[in-house]
């Protein structure tokens, strides 16, 4: 494994998130999914392809409830993308993270706006910096940069220049 | 000819063009209106005139230098966006933070929700047609921002906290500052208070504009007074509690209806609030040390990845950090709250007039450079 | 005949130097006293206490660039702050100030003042159509809705202030009153007076055509310099031309003893003035939906309502103080109904405070 891989933490040690990780490894076994740690939350992995389905289970779940995506970032690591959604529960106040490895040539995935309406910026501008596509979104017009853009400068491969002045 | 005749009355709607440069858009954001005489029909909010990257950057810098871009996210509440932001990085290094720095932050934090709301109260004035709440406003804003300058040396851009505590422990006189400067604003938010709270073309204004459900709102993502003023107590102070606010007294205001006038409502309760939250701070803060001893000037991160959110006076302020260890991060991504209650825009200004439209955009308050980052 | 020519011309040309010189005061004072209420000083570095502070912003406007839009209407942009000047210049012809100051008396001055007054309208909507900008165009739509609107209940309780005065001429309205002012007769006239000539002249919270926050000075938008100056300055006449008004209509003219009857006009006139910029200071604006229900519904019937009482008390000349007092009831009773929806209104609101404390158990000791 690279220097520049996807962090997996060891094992939790707090027993209320070790309590959460089996709650989410039931109900979300029929997507297999990949159990990892962060500092206070569990992560889970998932296939691209599930990942409509899997939020529509996050946010229906009478266990879960995840009715409010916190964020969703797209993050360029070495031989992938990730696409992470960090949910939270306004009903029962806990939190899960579910993640997607996306490949680095033709990155797509289905857009969760049906899911969470929440997600639209978001995933504008994972695509407009990233691209990221995200399928089946409304409208993945450009958010932030000027017209005429050209790249997506949050890659790593986008060099992070010294400023200039122009002169 | 009659095809002609009805060409000649046939009406259409305006594309009305609202910023960047607009005096009630808050900075540089554009909304394309489409208006039916003085009715919205759509609204297409346009945002990025701002953008600067501040995500690509951060990669590129220090730990300890990341905390001056913060600052210039929210430029409103600065001290909220840098606790954002260093508790990421102390929950990934580990680090205890010293009590005594932990209660500075929440002072300064709570002094920076006042200051902002002031200035939402300040500019919500303004957008309703009235004058004089702006002056009103900004005489108590002034008084905390000196107490800011006294403390971080800057009015702004206060680049105060670290990784491990603050910089530099408060000025010797800070007590007898506080001492003065709090009755003084509650004194100051009574004044406001009363100057347009009870006012009937004011609450005429408000009252039943720009609503949105509680549902909306969750699966909107809007968060913060917003999202209270809806009637969900979602408080982060209280639901994930970071720094000292476990210890502290406090109550969350809360709306019913969700609209322009609860959202105000929440806030002008909001301030005295913190006001109660900097009273018990002052008085429950303990001597010692203000940053922990094992912070080097080159802070080195551990591998591994970290999700914080705080409750930002505009809301839910998340930054997620990965490290891939060494002294740069290797991913930073800014969830502003502002960002997210935008979103809502288009909801909320569904069949209202043109002129409601600045008086929602001004409930939201939302700050530019949250948004754009 | 030519003695009568100059006079009259004398008086046009002092009229206008007067009103010029009236504007600067009312710039500085508005400046001033909406500075003071803000807890500021206003303008303090020309002359003493910013005396000549109108000066210099007569000066500047001056030399600024004559600014005018490429896809404007040339001949309406250019015509239009001349519509709006002139009527806000021609109704000073038969205003009198005393007695004797007045360059033309006219038996129906009231009827006249109020016909030229309106034509200002066309001036605005001109200006927004001319300017080829939507904010103009939003402005002089606005500008000429809300113009219309409070031309109705202006005139009608001009109309019962006739009534009463029988008389159409400004100089008999005012001896009437020599005991007592109208405004002790029928204090409802005076405040739909007071509300609807607001309106009348824009100004908050009626400036819903200019609207700052909306848009953005509404059908002045693209003018600039000295065009600008003169709607400027033509709003500050009419401002004026209220408080002139008020004061005539309603609360004596020059008639009180003691000081000359100059100078009673003069302050009758200026505390109206300051009591529109007092509103000025302390009023959020109106949205134009709720102006037009406000004139439509609200100040219409009772301006109508007015009429009525008035005409009841000359009909079966009832005694004076019983139109004081019904016209006082009314007033009480609309006030009222309008505190109580504000009291209902506010417990509705109510804030439902959430009473979760503190977790005992994570309290460090």
């Amino acid at each position: 494994m690279t220097e520049h891989a996807a962090p997996t933490p060891s094992a939790p040690v707090d027993p209320k998130l070790e309590l959460m990780a089996n709650l989410l490894k039931d109900i979300f076994a029929p997507f297999e999914p990949e159990m990892g740690y962060a500092i206070d939350e569990v992560s889970l992995t998932i296939s691209p392809k599930d990942i409509v389905a899997a939020c529509k289970l996050a946010k229906e779940n009478e266990e879960l409830k995840f009715d409010y995506l916190r964020c969703l970032s797209v993050v360029d690591y070495e031989e992938h993308f990730q696409v992470v959604y960090h949910l939270y529960s306004m009903k029962k106040h806990h939190k899960m993270v579910l993640k997607v490895n996306l490949p680095k040539d033709n990155p797509r995935v289905s857009s969760v706006v049906s899911v969470w309406k929440g997600a639209d910026w978001h995933e504008r501008e994972g695509a407009e910096l990233f691209g990221v596509t995200f399928e089946e979104h409304p409208n993945l017009a450009p958010l932030l940069l000027y017209e005429g853009f050209e790249g997506y400068p949050m890659l790593k491969s986008y060099p992070l220049g010294p400023y200039e002045d122009g002169s | 000819m009659k095809m002609e005749a009805e060409k000649r009355f046939d009406t259409v709607d305006m594309m009305l063009n609202m910023g960047p440069q607009h005096p009630s858009t808050h900075g540089v954001f554009r909304m394309v209106l489409t208006i039916d005489g003085e009715k919205i029909v759509a609204v297409e909010p346009h945002i990025g005139y701002l953008h600067r990257g501040t995500e690509k950057l951060c990669e590129g810098e220090y730990y300890l230098q990341i905390v001056s871009l913060f600052d210039r996210l929210d430029y409103i509440s600065s001290f909220n966006n840098e606790l954002a932001f260093v508790i990421a990085v102390e929950k990934l290094m580990g680090i205890q933070v010293p009590e005594r720095a932990e209660y500075i932050r929440v002072i300064m934090c709570e002094l920076n929700r006042i200051a902002s709301h002031l200035m939402f109260y300040a500019a919500f004035g303004a957008d309703a047609g009235a004058i004089t709440p702006f002056l009103y406003a900004f005489r108590e804003r002034e008084q905390i921002q000196s107490v800011f300058e006294a403390v971080s040396g800057a009015r702004m851009m206060h680049n105060y906290f670290r990784v491990g505590g603050v910089i530099e422990d408060l000025p010797p006189d800070f007590g007898d500052r506080m001492n003065k400067l709090i009755p003084k604003l509650k004194q100051g938010i009574q004044e406001c208070d009363d100057l347009l709270t009870g006012n009937e073309i004011f609450i005429a204004r408000a009252k039943g504009v720009g609503a949105i459900s509680a549902a909306d709102a969750i699966d909107f993502g809007m968060s913060g007074p917003n999202l209270r003023a809806c009637g969900v107590l979602e408080d982060i102070r209280r639901s994930e509690p970071y720094s000292v606010y476990p210890t502290l007294d406090f109550d969350i205001p809360a709306g019913q209806n969700g609209d322009c006038w609860d959202r105000y409502m929440v806030r002008m309760e909001e301030m005295r609030q913190s006001l109660r939250i900097v009273e018990q701070a002052i008085a429950e803060m303990p001597q010692g040390p203000v940053i922990a001893p094992q912070v080097r000037k080159i802070v080195k991160v551990p591998k591994g990845e970290v999700y914080v959110r705080v409750e930002n006076p505009r809301g839910d302020f998340g930054v997620y950090l990965i490290s891939q260890g060494g002294d740069k991060p290797y991913r930073v991504k800014i969830r502003g709250a502002s960002f997210c209650n935008l979103m809502t825009l288009k909801k909320l200004l569904q069949q209202c007039y043109v002129a409601d439209c600045v008086v929602v955009l001004g409930s939201l308050d939302i700050v530019l450079g949250e948004v754009d980052r | 005949m030519t003695g009568e020519l100059l006079l009259s011309a004398l008086g046009v040309v002092g009229m206008l130097l007067f009103l010029t010189v009236t504007t600067f005061a009312l710039v500085w004072i508005e400046r001033k006293f909406l500075g003071h209420i803000q807890m500021r000083l206003g303008p303090m570095r020309t002359g003493y206490h910013g005396i000549m502070q109108p000066v210099a912003d007569a000066l500047k406007l001056l030399f600024k660039e004559d600014f005018i839009p490429g896809s404007s209407d040339r001949l309406i942009f250019w015509l239009a702050p001349l519509a709006v000047f002139v009527p806000a210049f021609l109704i000073w012809v038969s205003i009198p100030f005393t007695k004797e100051l007045v360059i033309r008396n006219l038996d129906m001055g009231i009827f006249y003042i109020v016909a030229v007054s309106v034509v200002s309208i066309i001036g605005l909507v001109m200006a927004g159509w001319g300017s080829a900008n939507k904010y103009a165009l939003l402005g002089g739509a606005r500008a000429a809705a809300q113009l219309i609107s409070y031309e109705l209940p202006l005139i009608m309780v001009i109309l019962s202030v006739v009534m009463l005065s029988q008389s159409l001429d400004l100089k008999t309205i005012v001896e009437k009153q020599a005991v007592i002012p109208y405004v002790l007769l029928q204090p409802l006239g005076f405040l739909i007076f007071l509300f609807a000539s607001l309106a009348e002249v824009g100004r908050t919270p009626f400036d819903i055509p200019q609207a700052e926050s909306e848009v953005v000075g509404g059908p002045f938008v693209e003018y600039s310099g000295i065009r600008w100056s003169i709607f400027f300055l033509a709003e500050y006449v009419n401002t004026f031309a209220v408080g002139v008004l008020g004061a005539l209509l309603f609360l004596g003219g020059w008639n009180w003893p003691l000081l000359p009857p100059i100078i009673w006009i003069l302050v009758k006139s200026y505390f109206l003035v300051l009591v529109i910029f007092w509103m000025r200071a302390t009023f959020p604006r109106l949205r134009i939906d709720q102006l037009m229900s406000l004139a439509w519904k609200v100040l219409l019937p009772l301006a109508f309502l007015n009429i009525l009482i008035v005409g009841a008390h000359q009909f079966y000349r009832w005694p004076a103080w019983s139109l004081s007092l019904i016209s006082l009831v009314v007033v009480l009773a609309v006030g009222y109904r309008l505190r109580w929806r504000r009291i209902a209104g506010t417990s509705r609101l109510g804030l439902s405070l959430a009473t979760e404390r503190r977790l005992a158990n994570d309290r460090t000791p």
